[in-house]
């Protein structure tokens, strides 16, 4: 279409034509310098449900993500200063142990782990952690503490809920100074609603 | 050899560990500059590719060698 025809001028197809082409450039353009942003709500506080959140946080850090994880309930131990987290087989009927020592078929065998024989073991939940332990740092997988540190150093903001401190009567010393702010469900969620993604762990 | 070539070895880590190394070795180059990587990890294939496509940066090798993957990134 010639630029120089007097709006006037142009058939309503023209005109559609050329709202179609400006419009697609408009999205594209949009498109092409939206910066992706991820929330996650981090709720569970044994080692093998604290993985997630930090993989996939310090992942989208460094795809050039904006990200944010809000450390609600038990969530909120990922944040201690100490980190001293757990696998907890119990209830956890899914969940198969493999021996980190040993010839490699040993070790590839999964060991279903009845709630009834954990229950009966004194420090079942310990061994069952140490094991898992051993086996993830064999496999090369990174502590939760180094990737909790890659996300400060990505800048993933880390939020905590001021709520479950009261509930807990914990002491906001107990947690890592990096934790940038103490809110509510209410400051969260604007910034969940603007979010790409939103995850719940 | 006209360019500064970077390495970085990833062997024996495992997901994310390669990606969130790369994209530290990568921040620190300039652009058009290459970073080398190696990896042992089988998810660094798709997922390293993944990482070039969200961040502009440049695939420009992605093979298996002897003892698992090398890659050759060129920085945008």
């Amino acid at each position: 279409m010639s630029s120089a025809a007097p709006v006037s001028e142009l058939s309503n197809e023209q005109m559609n034509q050329w709202f179609d082409q400006r419009f697609a450039e408009k999205m594209a353009e949009r498109e092409a310098n939206h910066i992706p942003s991820m929330t996650i709500i981090a709720t569970k506080g044994t080692l093998d449900m604290a993985y997630p959140p930090f993989i996939l946080a310090s992942t989208g850090a460094a795809l050039g993500w904006d990200v944010s994880i809000f450390f609600t309930f038990y969530g909120l131990n990922l944040l201690k200063q100490n980190l001293d987290l757990k696998v907890s087989p119990l209830g956890n009927p899914a969940m198969p142990m493999k021996l980190p020592e040993g010839p490699t078929w040993i070790k590839g065998k999964e060991i279903p782990m009845p709630n009834s024989i954990m229950t009966l073991v004194p420090g079942f939940e310990n061994m069952a952690t140490g094991m898992m332990k051993k086996t993830m740092d064999q496999k090369g997988i990174a502590r939760i503490d180094q990737l909790r540190e890659l996300c400060i150093e990505a800048e993933v903001k880390l939020i905590a809920c001021q709520m479950t401190v009261d509930l807990f009567d914990y002491g906001k010393e107990d947690f890592i100074p990096e934790i940038e702010e103490w809110v509510g469900a209410a400051s969260f969620l604007p910034r969940a609603s603007k979010a790409d993604v939103n995850l719940f762990i | 050899m006209t360019e500064n070539i970077h390495t970085l070895d990833t062997r024996g880590l495992s997901c994310p560990l390669p990606i969130l190394k790369t994209k530290k070795a990568i921040s620190a180059l300039a652009s058009g500059e290459v970073l080398e990587i190696k990896a042992t990890d089988p998810g660094s294939v798709k997922d390293l590719d993944s990482f070039c496509q969200q961040t502009g940066n440049q695939m420009i090798a992605s093979e298996s060698i002897e003892d698992g993957f090398f890659f050759r990134i060129r920085k945008a």
